[in-house]
């Protein structure tokens, strides 16, 4: 499930100016907490980004993604009022998928 | 169907396969697509991750910008801006050279979408951060020194 993600489309003329901030822990597990155990490793593992049934943007990340991962794109080929839909698949294959309408 | 293993099988001798592959005639599809790259992200160094990406020894250009802190103050939170003028462009790859595992993201771009891509990333400590451009089938890199003050991968 995760929570929810922030996602900004606008258009600037023809181009979707895109920016997402995911809300997700992003652990390498290489970080030890306060007790000295590791903490197992958690992160997203890919985003899919698509705008009236096409990919718009495809990413797959490792964990040295930072913390609450910021995504910034940019395509062309939508009007305002579509919705941008955004899918991040973790490495303990939770999902989540959030939309915003391009203004 | 087809499946892999028979695909390797009827290849016959392995050798063929090994040949095209390195001389760049036959490209494995979705390599940098759907399914992810698990070699390359398991990767301990650059030229590893370049190798499991297929990219060689890719060649700098200076028609890719990446745009990175000179220093980063807080090593868990690098910016990188990427945006290449490559025609063709259809993946970019943001590498961190001193990282426990060199390859961060991968980014594939359909047609339709800018050759950008803006994220941020953990750097344990200075180090070289590596942008991969795939173009046409070809590989090109930008990279730049960032200074890191407080590392952002430990504990």
């Amino acid at each position: 499930m995760g929570n929810p993600m922030r996602i900004r489309a606008k258009l600037d003329g023809e181009v979707v100016d895109a920016k997402v901030l995911m809300n997700h822990a992003m652990e390498t597990g290489q970080r030890k907490d306060a007790s000295g155990a590791l903490v197992p490793a958690h992160y997203i593992t890919k985003v899919i980004a698509s705008c009236n049934g096409k990919t718009v943007l495809e990413a797959d990340w490792g964990p040295s993604v930072s913390k609450n991962p910021l995504l910034g794109f940019r395509f062309r080929g939508a009007a305002a009022g579509d919705t941008l839909s955004v899918t991040w698949t973790d490495s303990m294959n939770d999902t989540r998928t959030d939309e915003a309408v391009i203004g | 169907m087809l499946h892999r293993r028979e695909f390797l099988r009827d290849m016959g001798q392995g050798g063929i396969l090994v040949a095209l592959l390195s001389s760049g005639l036959l490209t494995i599809p979705k390599a940098w697509a759907a399914d992810r790259n698990q070699a390359a992200f398991a990767a301990k160094t650059v030229e590893e991750a370049f190798a499991a990406l297929g990219a060689g020894t890719p060649a700098a250009s200076d028609e890719i910008t990446l745009e990175a802190p000179e220093i980063a103050e807080n090593g868990a939170v690098v910016p990188v801006n990427v945006t290449t003028s490559i025609a063709g462009a259809d993946a970019i790859a943001i590498l961190v050279e001193k990282n426990p595992n060199a390859l961060a993201a991968v980014t594939i771009i359909p047609a339709g979408t800018e050759a950008y891509v803006s994220t941020r990333v953990k750097m344990q400590q200075t180090s070289r951060v590596i942008a991969l451009v795939r173009a046409k089938g070809s590989f090109f890199i930008a990279s730049k020194d960032v200074k890191v003050t407080l590392g952002g991968c430990g504990g």
